[in-house]
């Protein structure tokens, strides 16, 4: 009976084929690690922001006059709106948390190199427009700090020559931020911006399912396969892989659940406490800071004195990612392997970028400020030691198969 | 790398220090959501003392009962003074353009003051007035500099008058020291409780989260040992 179901449904569309080609038979290196947990993560805090947003708008107002008051009766009135509330708010800080380590496992194992240049460029892609979706959405709660967080990064735009003013102007839909604000970041977070993530994930998803799984030794798993056609090294990701992201999911929880419950305001971090009283456009907060996740960047911004070029490196900051895969001319992919040189870099990029997060929540003194610009240095000293380095990299012999 | 880590998470804290320069001293304001008797107190003292000025317009009277455990006859009668009905909101009763016109500014709603400012900037806010004839209303405050207020609670704690070494001494007032600490501290506590009703109710649920979450994991975690055998 089912079977003649599934036998009618395949004659149609390929319904079994593409299961077995992305879950059943989708062959998995064996030997992933921690690291590898944070993809599928990706994926459970995508569906519970999708989730917990719809049920959200249900009940938020997107108005000027109704923004606030609504996400308080989103707090108090609706049943388990607070729940709701801050799922979503706990979600948007665990999404770059997990992102951010899906990017660093990438950039440590090498996932970005030949031949999966375009998986790393849909990726970057998923990272500007998450990036948008979050700057987007912390302005709808229409607090002190989303109002004028919003404020100070929209004039961003305006240090662009020549058409700067007019653009923030098309941006903000009027001369300061606005209700015609709020109401256009609400259409671009609930409908627009979702729309092109989901789009951007599907298309990860088919060029890491084309190319298959980097892994921790960054050996091609196709290059050994048994008489079958099937890789020595590898197994089907269902059911390895989907018990043991289960698990992966299971930790994962312990620790958001645990913040959501018991410290949803993140220590301030998450949910700022200016952002509790209404955004008010006669009274400027003595300290306006982004959102811990777009600190580093913001930290570029600052430590550069003029005001275009800082808008420029911090651009820079972000697109450099993008070319990654072609600045890095080494044929070795996993960190295993590469010299100890690659090991430092890799070593104190991530120590720049924890440092420059860090600088961008705290306000600028003119100390601080030099300690910005010697960490945005080596931010982008990073790129260019690893591009002269990476022709003739002195790297370690790679197993032929895959180690435990 | 690990080492490096460890340096800079210890380093952090640090600059943090660096960062943050001079504080205000906040004294703890230690209160107690459980104490249910504190928190209607803290009702009665708001209800009485500030609610003519200060709404607290997010929150229902009808919650608040609930929360703290009012009856709704107690409510009515000894703590609304509006012709609100208990489901309304807790809006004050003076309108805000006249507000406005009396103080330079609309007092600001207090429903959420705890979370902007944090519990003990609220206890010691209002434990921080004392007497300065420059001021419009003859007060200042420790915490809040050039304060727009009067001291409203003043026929409580007494007259507050600053010293030359900076401390302050009061004289006067229905209250002594210790009693005016804790109704304070009952006001204190209201507004935390204002500012997240739920608290409470979320910790104790977080508990019953995680306790489920721990055991899934172990039955996960033997999930995936059972079915990994073979691999290797």
């Amino acid at each position: 009976m089912v079977k003649n179901l599934i036998n009618w449904i395949d004659a149609r569309i390929p319904m079994t084929a593409t299961y077995n080609r992305h879950v059943g038979q989708y062959a998995t290196p064996t030997n992933f690690n921690f690291w590898y947990f944070f993809g599928s993560l990706a994926m459970l805090v995508l569906v519970n922001q999708l989730l917990t947003g719809i049920w959200l708008t249900m009940n938020y107002v997107p108005t000027a006059e109704g923004a606030f008051a609504s996400v308080e009766y989103i707090m108090r009135d609706v049943e388990y709106g607070w729940l709701l509330r801050y799922m979503h708010s706990t979600g948007a800080s665990a999404f770059f948390v997990v992102i951010y380590l899906h990017m660093f496992r990438g950039l440590i194992y090498g996932s970005y190199q030949k031949p999966r240049e375009l998986l790393w460029l849909f990726g970057m892609l998923i990272f500007l427009v998450l990036m948008a979706e979050a700057f987007m959405g912390y302005l709808l709660p229409w607090g002190q700090m989303s109002y004028w967080g919003a404020q100070v990064i929209i004039s961003l735009f305006g240090a662009i020559p020549f058409i700067g003013d007019d653009l923030t102007l098309w941006i903000r839909g009027d001369y300061v931020i606005s209700g015609a604000t709020l109401n256009r970041f609400f259409a671009l977070h609930v409908i627009a911006l979702p729309l092109v993530l989901v789009v951007l994930v599907f298309l990860h998803l088919i060029a890491l399912h084309e190319v298959g799984s980097n892994n921790p030794d960054g050996i091609e798993i196709k290059k050994n396969k048994d008489e079958n056609g099937w890789p020595v090294d590898g197994i089907p990701f269902h059911p390895y892989y989907t018990v043991k992201d289960i698990m992966g999911v299971a930790g994962f929880l312990i620790v958001f659940c645990y913040v959501l419950f018991f410290i949803p305001e993140g220590g301030g971090y998450f949910l700022e406490k200016p952002n509790f009283e209404a955004a008010n456009s006669m009274k400027t907060p003595e300290h306006i800071a982004p959102v811990w996740y777009f600190t580093p960047f913001y930290a570029i911004l600052r430590a550069i004195p003029d005001k275009l070029a800082g808008v420029v490196m911090m651009g820079l900051s972000i697109a450099v990612l993008f070319v990654l895969p072609w600045l890095d001319r080494c044929k070795v992919k996993s960190v295993r392997y590469r010299s100890t040189l690659h090991k430092l870099n890799i070593a104190q990029f991530a120590v720049s970028f924890i440092v420059l997060g860090y600088l961008g929540v705290v306000p600028a003194t003119p100390t601080l400020t030099i300690v910005a610009q010697v960490f945005t240095f080596t931010y982008f000293g990073f790129f260019v030691a690893l591009w002269v380095y990476s022709k003739n990299e002195k790297t370690k012999p790679v197993p032929a198969r895959l180690t435990h | 790398m690990k080492k490096l880590l460890i340096a800079l998470v210890t380093l952090l804290p640090t600059l943090a220090l660096a960062a943050s320069g001079h504080k205000i001293h906040l004294e703890d304001a230690n209160v107690d959501l459980h104490d249910k008797a504190s928190l209607e107190r803290g009702v009665d003292l708001f209800q009485h003392y500030c609610s003519g000025c200060h709404s607290t317009q997010y929150q229902r009277y009808e919650r608040v009962a609930t929360d703290i455990g009012i009856s709704a006859d107690d409510m009515r009668n000894k703590y609304m003074f509006t012709d609100a009905k208990i489901g309304e909101l807790m809006q004050n009763a003076i309108p805000h353009k006249d507000a406005a016109k009396w103080f330079g500014a609309t007092p600001p709603d207090l429903t959420l003051v705890a979370r902007v400012r944090g519990e003990d900037w609220v206890y010691s806010y209002l434990k921080g007035f004392y007497k300065d004839p420059s001021r419009p209303f003859g007060v200042n405050n420790t915490v809040f500099p050039s304060v727009g207020m009067p001291h409203v609670l003043e026929e409580l704690q007494g007259t507050p008058v600053k010293q030359a070494d900076g401390s302050i001494v009061v004289t006067g007032g229905k209250l002594n020291a210790e009693e005016y600490d804790q109704a304070v501290r009952d006001i204190t506590g209201f507004l935390v409780y204002s500012a997240e009703p739920v608290q409470l109710e979320r910790k104790a649920m977080g508990w019953w989260v995680l306790g489920f979450l721990f055991i899934f994991f172990i039955v996960a975690y033997l999930l995936k040992k059972e079915y990994w055998k073979d691999v290797h």
